[in-house]
């Protein structure tokens, strides 16, 4: 009874959650324009969608963004971790409180605290060097992400630093090391999984973002958040609900295969 | 682990080397082109029509467009006035060209590269915005109309008064932005739409407060859906739109109020900035062809012309419509947007905000029950603080 | 010395990418356009009030469901055999990974008057109802959105409370409910407390959801402050002024409700 409870309890969650995507994604294949009857089948939209410069152009500018912001925070946070880690607590809680603060601040004041400098520095430059030489685009979006991005790469990284034995990184100097090598060979595999974390959790943040793009991007450089945005605001089309459908298959994907492998890296190291 | 991290650099010089034009099959050293314009704007080639943007690239193979919409003049306004961006063509209003003229943000065109300007009827040279005609080339133009859904509106509708009308509650649009709504509220009351007697504007604003007690919701281009499907029985909207909207849905009926109506020009302009201004111009002559115009403005808009080769090509069923080319005795009654002054426009805008802001039945609320919210957890915080650093003394 | 030297990037970085901003943001709450200090902007707020307490209200309203809904939820999922605990935890956040543009985007469709649901409606005799553009309808995009935000954060605290002490309760003679009030609550506190962060920052905070399921008449801080920088004018100054207030009163929120508290504020970061 109260089993059937429970899987009922879950049952509804599950519905309140997937419902209104499953619908999205029948309605992708609905010939009509119609949101709420469905006429025939047809694929016509993910044809149209392929062709939709537009989506192409702004799902490439999302993934470069993501890619070279996750990177770089990623080299910045870790090396940050490492700093951090080495200091005394006074300095050490101020970085943390630094580090806390994109993370704890509503993302509309980040974003226009940026877009605020981001406009200065803009201002300042065209001063110089005439009207409209520099503009809001990539380069302003990439900061932005970077910047949301690092604390979590920061935060991932530090535990497992505090968990590293300080004595692995001395044997290994007395065993002959440089203090690269032992960098390279014995501190970074160990907070390896922090970094990997810390890595994907910047890159999803950094492909899902909307709010700061929204107030960093400028004129004509468009995410694909920010060009689904634009979508819901006009004319209804189609083309949007076979995005969905796309890219939750994507997702789907990439979930079920990250705990595939999650799942055999664990038999693995039960069995050794 | 060294495998990985040749593999991120070699993945990571890639993303850095390669802006995305990269990717695309250049032909020669492409300029790009920034059009920044209204949201359904443009004949998209839907529908049978011309695809206008992917014409003019196939005549200008070195020119690359770059096009992004707004939703309003203020929205369009805002993005260049924060210098967050910039753009080669844009396709404001006449108040706003005349606006930002005024405020130097517009560059003098080269009329050389814009032959087909002669074209334009004489009607719309040098016009009010733009007396000289040095910095804009019309677009289009139209006037702002009541779409009424017959399926849902039975009694016979000719004025403003309709979207006040209570048996209509929760069904009714209103413009999202401050000069059309405005416009309309003062335009019901009888005063002029350019306004700027604080009594008239107050009147208009408490009006639109009351209105938005059975309003559905305030939109732009969100009205194409809402009026076709039936979500809606009544908006005010562009004619040109309401056209179109009619075609899709044949229970809609675009009627000019009897009050007199909101003319509207929108001219082409190039924004100071701009990075390519003689691409700007042939963009510009572009859209004046007589035949690209006739696709874009006729076929696909369902606005009205300003380019003489056009009107000349136009049938009888259009021109007799009733509502595309109204009467001059019509157009007698109705107002043209001026440009309003700094404090004006900043006034309008305040009044604007208020009125998105009220609460219907409420009077904007009172601030001490906010500083007592702040006051409240101010305290708890305090409180926690002290107690967290008595545990720790202990 | 090297390492301490390692974080210096880090250090520069966020000075001048968060400190900055948010120090320009303080400035321009403080001045006029010609640049000279005035109390105007943070005094022109006052005139909000009713939008400010309404932002409060509905994301209050929301962080509240959420929390009655994923209190069950994180509960059972903590009990659940590893296996079966690992795929509803992939189910529950596979949407999340969705963009939430969409996601909102669906139930705008849904909620319409000539929507889906109330096509149900019609089928059963029942409507049609208005939904869309009504606060209801901007609290169940919060509540839809943010979700999984809440129960993540509960099951990792009750995953980890050892269920032998629900034994003992029991043993001392707690019913269920009251070994819920005495034992379950108290140690799954850190769960809640950044539960109701991550639902209730981002809720306060938003302009989406009040944009595409309350039509616009339900105009939430969100809105008004990007009103005051991309909507329909560019007016930093009082744009700024509400931005600070907003982030003020997240930190009082956070403050009040002990989210600073543990040392490491694990559990913020999920």
């Amino acid at each position: 009874m109260k089993k059937w409870l429970a899987r009922g309890y879950f049952a509804l969650i599950l519905l309140f959650l997937y419902a209104p995507i499953l619908v999205l994604i029948v309605f992708s294949f609905n010939e009509s324009k119609s949101r709420s009857n469905f006429t025939h089948f047809t694929t016509k939209w993910y044809t149209e969608l392929f062709h939709n410069e537009l989506i192409i152009t702004s799902c490439w500018n999302t993934i470069q963004v993501a890619i070279l912001a996750s990177v770089l925070a990623t080299i910045l946070g870790v090396f940050a971790a490492l700093g951090i880690n080495a200091m005394r607590k006074r300095s050490k809680a101020l970085l943390m409180n630094l580090t806390y603060m994109p993370v704890i601040n509503p993302e509309i004041v980040t974003g226009i605290s940026m877009m605020l400098l981001f406009v200065y520095i803009c201002g300042v430059l065209n001063t110089f060097l005439g009207e409209g030489t520099v503009e809001l685009g990539l380069w302003s979006v990439l900061i932005a992400h970077i910047t949301f991005c690092v604390p979590y790469v920061v935060l991932n990284v530090l535990p497992k630093l505090r968990q590293m034995d300080a004595n692995v990184y001395e044997a290994a100097m007395d065993l002959g090391c440089t203090p690269l090598q032992s960098f390279w060979k014995v501190v970074i595999p160990d907070i390896m999984p922090g970094i990997v974390s810390g890595f994907l959790m910047s890159f999803t943040y950094s492909l899902d973002d909307f709010v700061i793009t929204y107030f960093t991007n400028g004129s004509s450089f468009q995410t694909l958040p920010i060009t689904i945005y634009s979508m819901t605001r006009k004319k209804v089309n189609p083309q949007i609900n076979a995005l969905s459908a796309i890219l939750f298959v994507v997702v789907l994907l990439f979930l079920v295969l990250s705990n595939v492998i999650q799942s055999r890296a664990e038999k693995q190291r039960e069995e050794s | 682990m060294k495998r990985w991290l040749s593999l991120l650099a070699v993945v990571f010089v890639m993303m850095v080397g390669m802006p995305a034009s990269a990717f695309a099959a250049s032909v020669a050293e492409p300029q790009t082109l920034r059009v920044y314009n209204w949201g359904e704007y443009v004949s998209d080639g839907s529908d049978g029509t011309l695809d206008v943007l992917a014409e003019f690239e196939e005549r200008y193979p070195n020119i690359k467009l770059e096009y992004t919409t707004y939703a309003s003049n203020e929205e369009m306004y805002a993005k260049l006035k924060s210098g967050s961006a910039s753009y080669d063509v844009i396709i404001p209003s006449d108040y706003m060209v005349s606006r930002m003229i005024a405020e130097d943000m517009l560059l003098k065109l080269d009329f050389d590269n814009i032959p087909n300007f002669l074209d334009v009827m004489e009607d719309f040279k040098n016009p009010e915005y733009d007396p000289t005609n040095e910095y804009s080339v019309p677009y289009s133009w139209g006037t702002v109309c009541l779409i009424v859904n017959t399926d849902l509106v039975t009694e016979e509708v000719d004025s403003w008064n309709a979207l006040w009308d209570i048996n209509y509650d929760g069904n009714i649009l209103i413009f999202n932005n401050s000069r059309d709504a405005f416009g309309i509220a003062l335009k019901r009351l009888g005063f002029s739409q350019n306004s700027t007697d604080p009594e008239e504007l107050e009147l208009a604003k408490q009006s639109l407060i009351e209105q938005k007690g059975f309003l559905q919701s305030y939109v732009m281009d969100e009205i194409f859906d809402k009026m076709e499907s039936g979500e809606a029985a009544i908006a005010p909207y562009y004619t040109g739109d309401g056209l179109i909207m009619q075609e899709e849905n044949p229970a809609l009926e675009v009627i000019l109020p009897k009050e007199g109506t909101n003319l509207f020009v929108d001219a082409m302009v190039v924004p100071k900035g701009a990075k390519n201004k003689e691409g700007a111009e042939t963009f510009i002559n572009f859209m004046c062809e007589t035949e690209i115009a006739y696709a874009n403005v006729i076929d696909y808009l369902g606005y009205s012309t300003p380019i003489q080769s056009v009107y000349d090509q136009l049938d009888e069923e259009i021109l007799n419509d009733g509502v595309s080319y109204p009467s001059e005795e019509y157009l007698a009654t109705c107002d043209t947007f001026i440009n309003l002054s700094d404090e004006d426009n900043k006034n309008l805008e305040e009044m604007w905000v208020d009125v998105m802001a009220a609460e219907t039945g409420t009077e904007g609320g009172n601030p001490i029950f906010l500083i007592l919210i702040f006051a409240v957890l101010f305290g708890l915080s305090i409180y926690r603080a002290v107690k967290k650093h008595r545990n720790r003394e202990l | 010395m090297l390492k301490k030297l390692a974080s210096t990037p880090y250090v520069l970085w966020m000075a001048i990418f968060v400190v900055v901003p948010l120090g320009m943001m303080i400035y321009f709450a403080f001045t006029t356009a010609d640049g000279s200090f005035t109390l105007d902007n943070m005094l022109q707020i006052g005139k909000y009030t009713s939008i400010f307490l309404k932002s409060i209200n509905l994301a209050v309203i929301a962080t509240l469901i959420c929390f009655l809904l994923a209190f069950p939820a994180g509960y059972l999922l903590s009990r659940m055999k590893t296996r079966r605990q690992n795929m509803m935890l992939l189910l529950i956040m596979l949407p999340m990974w969705m963009n939430f543009l969409l996601r909102t985007y669906a139930w705008m469709t849904l909620l319409e008057n000539e929507g889906l649901i109330n096509h149900f409606l019609e089928l059963l005799g029942i409507g049609p109802l208005s939904m869309i553009n009504t606060q209801g309808a901007v609290v169940l995009g919060m509540v839809y959105n943010f979700l999984p935000f809440m129960i993540l954060p509960l099951y990792s605290v009750m995953a980890k409370i050892d269920p032998s002490l629900f034994e003992a309760a029991a043993d001392l003679g707690c019913n269920p409910m009251l070994s819920i009030w005495k034992v379950l609550i108290p140690l799954s506190r850190p769960g809640i407390i950044s539960g109701i962060t991550m639902v209730f920052v981002p809720s306060v905070s938003t302009f989406i959801i009040s944009r595409m399921l309350g039509g616009g008449q339900n105009m939430l801080i969100g809105d008004l402050i990007e009103k005051q920088f991309i909507g329909s004018s560019y007016n930093p100054y009082t744009g700024s002024a509400m931005s600070l207030v907003l982030m003020v009163l997240m930190i009082l929120v956070m403050a009040a409700i002990g989210s600073f508290e543990d040392d490491e504020m694990e559990g913020i970061v999920v």
